[in-house]
């Protein structure tokens, strides 16, 4: 197996050379109670009730494109992972971010903060009610803009599983001029971040459903 | 299989930290340490925007195994930290000393900048058992200092991460295949 994730050093991502370390990687010689090898755990009550809905989360609705994203987590062997923390947070319908430093001309939108959280179930699904993030314009280089995107943070059982990573959509014609998707070297790797439209997920006269799984890495007790 | 990794970006700071986030036990438990630092480019210069995460065993040695990671009651301990630096690229965590031989601290930084997060460990100073802690003794001889915190006051330590530079600080690994 190859590994799937991007290299540290991508100059085409202008933030990369002075952040990515230049030092070979060491191999560590984990034992079997290596704190590595688990995670923190999470239990319900430690979540709110409408974290799992960005749509409900203001006293009226936000504007853009209402939509359902779901999936599972599962481990390197296929094996759905109960109980694993997702947290996602995203742009607004108009591409911009709640956030000071974000400075994109666009509006904010008083009825969406956009960013949720939730617990998979005894399957490994997490399911999210959103609305579809907008694409947005970056400096890295001139006439940069991202492919609309939803960031997704994930807790697996053993904290060398610990995934930060982004979903993309179906078709995003942006694809071939972001850097940060074009990162990942294997072009079947890359399709990993890519959601499918799901008429089952979907629900009539209401939401279009998007199915995107999240696969963790093997553990070192694994490989 | 597995899915790759993409950076956190420079927005996740409304969605992530949290207030409880710094403190794995609270700064009144009679055991508490502060451990503090600085993450720093191969400039020199401090990241502004970088996410700091820890997970440790407690006083005794033992991980927490049930939920609290997130929510800690009281005088608990969670186990799990989560700091986001500031303007200066400080970080801190209320906690305390783990057990065992060689205590150590399991840290993720993530940042714009960082196609996937960097894993280190902070080992404490003075302690007989770093010498023959596996983990520590696989790294060069050279760079092991790097993974050991600055004892700063009796009860603080400091832990600064270089990414990049003259004096970058050990990374291991985390793909294992899959």
């Amino acid at each position: 197996m190859t590994d799937p994730n991007p290299p540290y050093l991508y100059p085409p991502y202008g933030s990369t050379p002075l952040r990515a370390p230049a030092q070979p990687l060491v191999m560590p010689k984990y034992g079997p109670d290596a704190i590595e090898l688990s995670s923190p755990v999470f239990g319900h009550e430690e979540l709110g009730i409408l974290d799992d809905d960005l749509t409900r989360q203001h006293s009226g609705e936000p504007l853009g494109e209402r939509i359902i994203v779901t999936g599972q987590v599962l481990d390197s062997g296929g094996r759905p992972v109960p109980g694993a923390l997702v947290e996602i947070w995203q742009t607004n319908a108009a591409g911009r971010y709640v956030h000071l430093r974000d400075q994109h001309p666009a509006p904010l939108d008083p009825n969406f903060t956009g960013a949720g959280r939730c617990l998979t179930d005894a399957d490994g699904r997490y399911r999210f009610v959103t609305i579809k993030p907008g694409a947005y314009p970056w400096r890295n280089h001139h006439n940069a803009w991202r492919p609309a995107h939803i960031h997704f943070s994930v807790f697996g059982t053993a904290f060398t599983q610990r995934l930060i990573t982004q979903m993309y959509f179906p078709g995003d014609p942006l694809f071939a001029y972001d850097p940060i998707f074009q990162s990942i070297p294997d072009e079947k790797d890359r399709e990993r971040l890519i959601s499918r439209l799901d008429m089952d997920t979907t629900v009539p006269e209401w939401a279009l459903g998007y199915q995107w799984d999240i696969v963790l890495g093997a553990t070192p007790m694994e490989a | 299989m597995t899915t790759p990794s993409q950076t956190v970006g420079p927005f996740f700071g409304y969605a992530l930290p949290y207030a409880d986030g710094p403190y794995v036990v609270p700064e009144w438990h009679p055991d508490a340490i502060r451990i503090r630092g600085r993450i720093l480019d191969g400039a020199g210069e401090p990241l502004p925007d970088a996410l700091v995460e820890i997970w440790q065993a407690d006083a005794a040695g033992d991980v927490p195994r049930g939920g609290g990671a997130w929510r800690r009651a009281g005088n608990d301990f969670s186990g799990f930290g989560r700091c986001g630096t500031d303007a200066a690229g400080n970080y801190w965590f209320s906690t305390v000393k783990p057990g065992g031989p060689a205590p150590h601290i399991a840290m993720l930084i993530f940042a714009r900048g960082l196609l996937k997060p960097v894993a280190t460990r902070a080992y404490f100073p003075d302690e007989p058992g770093n010498a023959t802690d596996p983990v520590l003794s696989a790294v060069p001889p050279g760079r092991r200092d790097t993974l050991v915190a600055v004892r700063e006051g009796d009860r603080s330590y400091r832990f600064d991460v270089h990414l990049r530079g003259e004096r970058e600080t050990v990374f291991f690994e985390r793909y294992f295949g899959g």
